[in-house]
């Protein structure tokens, strides 16, 4: 009967993808009956997958359902204030801070008026949505880990037991990261880098799929966000730069090029500097554009729906189911999307470092640095067919 | 283009975030979980190679234990035939003696039986003898008159000449 429990749980979790039609179909409702305007598509896929400073959960009859959260703002005065976004709601201005409307400069941004009556963008540091689900992610990602750690604490750290369920799961897929990605890519001393590379790998993974749930808690669009991957981009940047060795430098100030190409001329240390900043441009774009691509691709799925109102009854039933098969498969997708990328990230993340702790490789090729050069060209292979 | 640029205060909040999670994961979380594996997997390692090394071990125990029963076989198949032939022999022996032991009797016998014969004629022969002087006596008593008186004189001296010849021969 356990296989039973399994698909109606599978199915169930599969119409809570329609969750963001209900979610949709309300604040639309809300917004119709308020303005008897058209539907906002664009708007409703910007509220969300942007940041705000409140979390606003669904609109009932034009009353937005929403939680609100802390803002952080010191003005230019040196003057710390510290509020409820509540205060904030509906265009309010509160001690001289407000939201920028639309169409003005920092729009939806808490800015300020100075001395001198121009209104500036303060030091804004507030707990926004992003931030508030971020803090939710991390603290289930920490749960997550030493729940599983503490497993084996528990068992006074007993090799005899091996862990089954989740735990096993989880275990799984740390050994799966660590043999397939970590060690290979990295080389010898991988057992320094593995616990960065397992928490950003779990790190995205958990906020990809915090993402794709629909509801309060989760549904925030974080590993969307640029300033997240970002970070992520420039850390995996600093573990390759910080302790990259000195064959490393070597390649990128004086590669084996001839003379001319880096005198006095510094051509190839020139691109060599771009492919320093490119590396983390490029993994924290790549990773902001899949999950943002999926979130809204999710969304403007379940607009369809009240797109289609305007269309007839019998338009709008078919494009209702339309829209519903279409956003299951595109949740299963984007399931896998939120493995793939986590995968991505860490793995040429591993290959950034282990570039960067090189051996140093002698002119005349040995069968083992041969058997390396192989070796890194599968990984460069499969790093392209995943990207 | 807010979607592009990245906001300080998310910034920081991640930057802060991510360290705590990294602190907490790489110091609490992701070592004891590789750790036990690498344990498990190397106490695996150790496991299968004295399982190979046991294996080896009772091969060549058993190998001893068909040697050794072999040579039991072969000792004892080497001890039976040896008793067979000790009880042969035995036998062997047993039946020479008992042979030459019933030979013995039996020549015995025959000697008795000779010596039993010899005497069984010899008595025979007395008794034949005593018959027949009977008989003589018996005949010459009716046939005797008193003429034959001079005739009896001489049988007296030769019976007398014969006793004392039989005397002096004995």
């Amino acid at each position: 009967m356990k296989w039973l429990r399994n698909i109606l749980l599978t199915v169930a979790m599969l119409f809570g993808a329609s969750l963001w039609g209900v979610c949709a179909a309300e604040s639309a409702e809300g917004e119709d009956a308020a303005a008897e305007e058209k539907l906002d598509v664009v708007g409703l896929i910007f509220d969300h997958i942007g940041d705000s400073y409140s979390w606003h959960i669904c609109t009932v009859k034009g009353h937005h359902v929403e939680v609100p959260l802390l803002c952080i703002v010191r003005t230019d005065e040196g003057e710390w204030h510290a509020f409820s976004s509540s205060h904030l709601a509906h265009g309010h201005s509160h001690k001289g801070l407000w939201i920028a409307p639309e169409g003005e400069q920092w729009e939806g941004k808490i800015v300020a008026r100075n001395a001198e009556g121009e209104v500036y963008r303060p030091l804004d540091l507030s707990l926004t949505k992003n931030a508030a689900a971020l803090m939710i992610n991390s603290l289930l990602l920490v749960v997550i880990i030493l729940g599983c750690a503490r497993w084996y604490k528990r068992r006074n750290y007993d090799i005899r037991q091996v862990p089954r369920g989740f735990v096993g799961a989880v275990e799984m897929l740390v050994m799966s990261l660590e043999d397939d990605v970590i060690r290979p890519s990295v080389g010898k001393d991988y057992k320094r880098y593995s616990p960065y590379l397992l928490t950003a790998f779990f790190f995205i993974f958990v906020n990809n799929l915090m993402g794709l749930i629909p509801i309060f808690p989760a549904g925030a669009n974080t590993t969307g966000n640029i300033a997240i991957t970002l970070v992520m981009a420039l850390a995996t940047t600093f573990a390759v730069n910080v302790f990259g060795n000195k064959e490393y430098w070597k390649e990128i100030l004086w590669p084996d090029v001839p003379v001319w190409m880096k005198f006095p001329i510094p051509l190839m240390p020139v691109i060599e500097m771009f492919g320093i900043i490119s590396k983390p441009f490029a993994l924290t774009i790549r990773l902001f554009a899949n999950i943002l691509a999926g979130h809204t691709v999710l969304i403007a799925l379940s607009c369809l729906v009240f797109i289609s109102v305007s269309m007839g009854t019998t338009m709008n039933i078919v494009m209702t189911i339309f829209s519903v098969l279409l956003s299951v498969f595109m949740l299963v997708l984007e399931l896998l999307v939120a493995y793939i990328q986590a995968y991505v990230f860490t793995m040429l993340s591993a290959v950034f470092i282990g570039l960067s702790r090189k051996e140093h490789t002698p002119r005349t090729p040995t069968k083992s640095s041969e058997k390396d050069k192989l070796n890194n060209n599968q990984t460069n292979k499969n790093t392209t067919k995943l990207c | 283009m807010s979607l592009l640029t990245p906001d300080i205060g998310l910034l920081f909040w991640m930057l802060l975030s991510f360290l705590i999670v990294f602190g907490a994961l790489a110091k609490f979380g992701f070592p004891i979980i590789t750790g036990m594996v690498e344990r498990r997997r190397q106490h695996f390692a150790e496991q299968f190679e004295a399982a190979d090394k046991a294996a080896a071990k009772l091969a060549s125990v058993e190998d001893d234990a068909r040697k050794m029963l072999e040579q039991a076989e072969k000792r004892s198949a080497e001890m039976l035939s040896a008793a067979v032939a000790d009880s042969q022999r035995i036998v062997d022996t047993a039946r020479a003696k008992a042979d030459s032991e019933a030979a013995a009797r039996i020549e015995a016998a025959k000697n008795q039986i000779e010596i039993e014969k010899q005497k069984a004629l010899g008595e025979l022969r007395t008794t034949v003898a005593m018959l027949s002087v009977d008989v003589a006596e018996k005949v010459l008593r009716s046939k005797l008159d008193k003429g034959d008186a001079d005739y009896l004189a001489t049988l007296v001296d030769e019976a007398e000449r014969n006793s004392a010849g039989g005397v002096k021969e004995s």
